[in-house]
Order: C-alpha cells, then sequence, then structure tokens
C-alpha cells in the first residue's frame, strides 16, 4: 500500500478493509475512554497505579489464554480484582505506592505461572504486551462499547465527586464524600479503561494513552472540564493518525501512537513556559517547620 | 505596635440572648487504646474568633475532626447547632491544615472553590453559573477575587491560604474551622491573614476557630481560647485562661504565663506531651 497525492482517496482506500474499520471502532472508543479516565490518573498522581494495573492485566490475559477463554475476560477480572485490592490495602490515595508494588508483584508472579504452564503461546502474548488493534474482531468491538458505554456512564455520575476528591482529600473528606468508596470506583474506571487499551497499545504502552495526552492537556487548560476534552482530542488525533500511518508504512501501530503523543508531550513541555511565562512565580510549598520559640504558647 | 492593641476584645454582647452555637460537655477524645484529652467543656457562641492553642500532637486537630463529625467522642457530649456533629455539614467550614500543594495541578483557583461549592454533589451539571457565582463571592469576601483565574500553583503561601479560606466560605457557613492557617506564612502575611478571618467573622457573625502554635498574632482579635496540653483542655476568654493560677491548678504543677510590656504571652512549665499513654 501506498501513499497518494489525495487523502481522501487514501481514506476510501483505507477503510474498505474490514480490519481497519473495527481498528478505527475500537481505537476511537479507547482514544475517548482513555483520555478521560486518563486525566484523573494524572490529577490523582496514580500513573503508577495504571502502570500496574496494566500489567496485572498480563498475567489475566496470560491466565484466560491457559483456560481457553478470551484475553479480555482476564484482563478484566485480574485489573478489577488488583485495583480494589491495592485501594483496600492502601486506603489513602497519597503513598500507596507499597501497596500497588506488593499487589502487582503477586499478580505478575500469578502470571508466570500461567505462562510456564501453557505450552502453545508466543503471539498471543507478544499482542498482549504491545497491542493488536489490526486483528480486532466485530466481537471485540461490541465488547469494547460496552464497556465504553459503563465507563462514561460511571464518570458522568462521579465526576465532581471525584473531581473534588482528586485536588482536595481533606475538605472533600469533610463535606461527606467517602474516600474509600470513591477510591475504589476510581480504581475500577482505570481497570475497565485499561482493559480494553490494551488492544490497541499493549500492556507495556498503555501509558501512551492512559497518561501522556491528559498529562499534556493539563498543562495547557486550566479548567478541569477543558482538560478532560483536551485529553481526548490528543488521543483521538494521536490513535487516528497513528492507525493511518502504520496502515501505509510496515511499522507496528503502537510505535506510531507513543511517539506521536510523546513528541507532542516534549513541545508542549519545553515550548509552553515560554508561550506563557505564569509559572514565574511558582511556589512550591513546603511543610511548615515553625522555629522552636520560648515565646509561644 | 502600640500596647493598647493586644488588649482583647470583649465577647459579643449578642451571645447572652442566642443559645450557643457549639457546646461541649465532659468530652472525652482518642481512640479506644488512647485517650487524647478528657474533661473539656467548652461553649462557643455565633461571631466568636477563638483560638485553639498548644504543644504539638496536644490534640488541637482532634477537637477539629470531632466538630467535623470525622471521629466520635469516647464519652461526653458535643452539639453543634444543638444537634451532634454530623460529616458534611454545610454550615461547618473547614481549611485542613496544608502541606504541599502540587506543582502539576495548574487548576485556576475560581474551580477549586467552585468545587467546594458543588463537589459533593453526584451528576453532573449542565449550567455551573449558580456555582460560579457563589465561587466568586466566596473570593471577593478574602479579598481574591483577581485570583479567580490564576492557576493554583502560581500562587504565593498567603495568596494560597486565602483561596483555602473562601473554599470554607463558600457553602456560607455558620462555623470556620481553620488549621494551622498561619504556619507556612511570615509574620506580615500571618498578621494580614488574621485580620482577613477576623473581618470575616465580623461581616458574616461566623464562629471561627482557628488552630495556632503562637497565640500572639491573635490576641488582639480574640474572644476566646481552647487551651490544649497534657491531655487536659482550659477553655475560657484569654484573660481567665491564660493566668498562672488556672493553669498551674489544671495541670497540677508550676505553670507561669508571662506576659511582657507589649502584651505579648508566653506561658512556661507545659512540655510537649503526647497526651494521657
Amino acid at each position: 500500500m501506498s501513499w497518494s497525492a489525495n487523502v481522501l482517496i487514501d481514506l476510501e482506500q483505507m477503510l474498505q478493509y474490514q480490519f481497519m474499520q473495527h481498528a478505527f471502532e475500537a481505537g476511537t472508543l479507547v482514544a475517548i475512554v482513555a483520555g478521560i479516565v486518563g486525566y484523573f490518573v494524572v490529577l490523582r498522581r496514580s500513573s503508577f497505579a495504571a502502570h500496574a494495573l496494566s500489567h496485572i492485566g498480563f498475567a489475566g490475559a496470560a491466565g484466560a489464554v491457559l483456560l481457553g477463554i478470551s484475553p479480555v475476560i482476564g484482563l478484566l477480572a485480574f485489573t478489577s480484582v488488583g485495583g480494589v485490592g491495592m485501594t483496600v490495602l492502601g486506603p489513602r490515595a497519597s503513598n500507596r505506592d507499597v501497596q500497588i508494588g506488593t499487589v502487582l508483584a503477586f499478580m505478575l508472579g500469578l502470571g508466570v505461572l500461567f505462562i510456564s504452564l501453557y505450552t502453545g503461546y508466543a503471539t498471543e502474548a507478544y499482542s498482549i504486551l504491545f497491542g493488536e488493534i489490526l486483528g480486532i474482531s466485530a466481537t471485540d468491538v461490541l465488547v469494547t462499547a460496552i464497556a465504553a458505554l459503563v465507563i462514561l456512564f460511571a464518570v458522568a455520575v462521579v465526576y465532581r465527586p471525584l473531581l473534588f476528591a482528586s485536588l482536595d482529600e481533606d475538605v472533600a473528606e469533610a463535606k461527606g464524600l467517602h474516600m474509600h468508596m470513591l477510591g475504589i470506583v476510581f480504581m475500577l474506571l482505570v481497570a475497565l479503561a485499561t482493559s480494553i487499551a490494551v488492544q490497541v497499545v499493549g500492556v507495556l504502552l498503555i501509558f501512551s494513552l492512559m497518561v501522556t495526552p491528559a498529562a499534556i492537556a493539563q498543562r495547557l487548560a486550566k479548567r478541569p472540564w477543558r482538560a478532560v476534552v483536551l485529553s481526548v482530542i490528543i488521543s483521538l488525533v494521536a490513535t487516528w493518525l497513528g492507525l493511518t500511518v502504520a496502515f501505509y508504512e510496515p511499522y507496528p501501530v503502537s510505535f506510531f501512537i507513543t511517539t506521536i503523543v510523546f513528541v507532542l508531550y516534549v513541545l508542549v513541555r519545553f515550548l509552553q513556559p515560554k508561550i506563557k511565562p505564569i509559572r514565574a512565580r511558582q511556589t512550591a510549598l513546603q511543610v511548615g517547620q515553625m522555629a522552636p520559640s520560648e515565646i509561644t504558647a | 505596635m502600640t500596647a493598647t492593641m493586644k488588649t482583647t476584645r470583649p465577647v459579643a454582647l449578642a451571645a447572652t440572648v442566642e443559645p450557643a452555637l457549639i457546646t461541649g460537655q465532659e468530652v472525652v477524645a482518642g481512640y479506644p487504646n488512647k485517650v487524647v484529652w478528657r474533661g473539656a467543656s467548652f461553649s462557643l457562641d455565633r461571631g466568636e474568633l477563638v483560638a485553639v492553642i498548644g504543644p504539638n500532637g496536644a490534640g488541637k486537630t482532634t477537637l477539629f475532626r470531632l466538630l467535623l463529625g470525622l471521629q466520635q467522642p469516647i464519652s461526653g457530649t458535643i452539639k453543634i447547632f444543638n444537634e451532634a456533629p454530623r460529616r458534611g455539614n454545610p454550615r461547618i467550614g473547614y481549611v485542613p491544615q496544608r502541606h504541599v500543594i502540587d506543582r502539576e495541578t495548574n487548576i485556576e483557583c475560581l474551580e477549586l472553590v467552585h468545587l467546594a461549592y458543588c463537589g459533593h454533589l453526584w451528576g453532573f451539571h449542565l449550567s455551573a453559573k449558580t456555582g460560579r457565582q457563589a465561587a466568586r463571592v466566596a473570593l471577593e469576601a478574602v479579598g481574591g477575587a483577581e485570583l479567580a483565574p490564576k492557576p493554583l500553583n502560581a500562587l504565593s503561601g498567603g495568596e494560597l491560604q486565602r483561596i483555602f479560606l473562601a473554599e470554607a466560605l463558600v457553602s456560607d457557613p455558620a462555623i470556620l474551622l481553620l488549621d494551622e492557617p498561619l504556619s507556612n506564612l511570615d509574620i506580615r502575611r500571618a498578621q494580614e491573614l488574621v485580620q482577613l478571618v477576623d473581618r470575616v467573622v465580623r461581616s458574616r457573625n461566623v464562629t471561627a476557630l482557628l488552630v495556632a502554635h503562637d497565640i500572639n498574632p491573635l490576641l488582639p482579635y480574640l474572644n476566646k481560647v481552647v487551651y490544649i496540653a497534657n491531655g487536659k483542655v482550659a477553655t475560657g476568654t484569654p484573660q481567665e485562661v491564660l493566668t498562672s493560677e488556672r493553669l498551674s491548678a489544671l495541670y497540677d504543677t508550676h505553670v507561669e504565663v508571662i506576659r511582657d510590656s507589649r502584651g505579648n504571652v508566653a506561658i512556661i512549665g507545659i512540655e510537649d506531651h503526647h497526651g494521657d499513654e
């Protein structure tokens, strides 16, 4: 396949193929969901949790392959259990690293066991690690669509409390919000989003859709709603562009997607401070160590 | 600073008419295996500025957690508006003890204050107009109208405390709980913030409890003091509480309250101590 001078003809040519149609459908759904959930991941500084959940998903997918069922079921089961487990073990969002690491290591251990038990294996594991967007079936698209709808509905319900809890945990708690419950809801959202995003970029490259677009958006937009929309636009553009380029060039889709968002991130990271000198007075507030004074009560 | 500025205000006259806003009777606070303090009885009226002072770890924040309904007293009763404290009471505005504001959080101030107005509600809002307006009013009340579009990570410590105060005020509360709002501020900014809190207390007729390490910047504005140390609590006007006799009797040891020529107070004889262990 080669590029022509006319973009429309290129698109038409590309979308003649059913596997490309499915790739675009699933890719679009995943980009929207990852862009939205990713914003909360970045805001809550939970990228390690997202990273861990995707790797846990790998173990789940390996288990599903071993049992001869769809990998997506294994992904969903393991990421959900792992996400809830992390929240139960470490109720406060800050300082949850150790609990995440503990759960991650245990569940990856299970993954090792599953792989050693499975004798056929190779391509399945590879596609879970790096994504298999060009091999998506109509059923996969349907599963992705249902999962995406569930996530969108859940986000619509918890949007304000989750935002408030992510920004200002202590005040939100005093206002009557249950941090533990919101933490579990958030982890389940990440688990679900991760499970479907793995199809597109794979376990190892999940950040390119779940973290990088949101991180770029957060730098550019000062209002959460705008940042969410921007994050979705960035991951959509990266996915569409990645799919299109990969159709004409003999390199993997996930490579193009990760490269596009990374280049964008680097550009924004280094160019933005020059465009907007708002942060001249950036202050890092530290815990104020009061000077011990004898004249204090 | 003149010596006259350091005299404390008289308790508001209205207090004799209205019932007390917050009352505590023989409250024992702490956790099942550890009492933090005991025997606290107090009565705080509408429109009072109250300092909560005492050494580190004495249980000042514990008092706030009780009032917020985040923790239950081991025994004794606390009443707010004649009811037991409950979580999510919109009539209480709270500024927790902050440590670090994330440098990556460039969300604008108005959004944070707006979330304090509606962030506890489920579902989506189609129009954020009312909430934004409430947030603007709260920002104006703390003299921070011009901060509304600024990102949180571009603020100074003093500006940040004003935003937190606006966040607490946005639900139009009757009670403000401010946990160490002065701890990150230099003396001048601390003075400005105390004056601001005083203005808010007087103009909105709210009762503000303010946790502080040092009572002296607060003395000119205070109606009452809650002094928490060594597992015991003394409450009353500064003149009642901050005397050698009262504190010595309470703590059963020789405590000396010294006043300098400017009216500054120093309490000597009570060391940092972590409750009744």
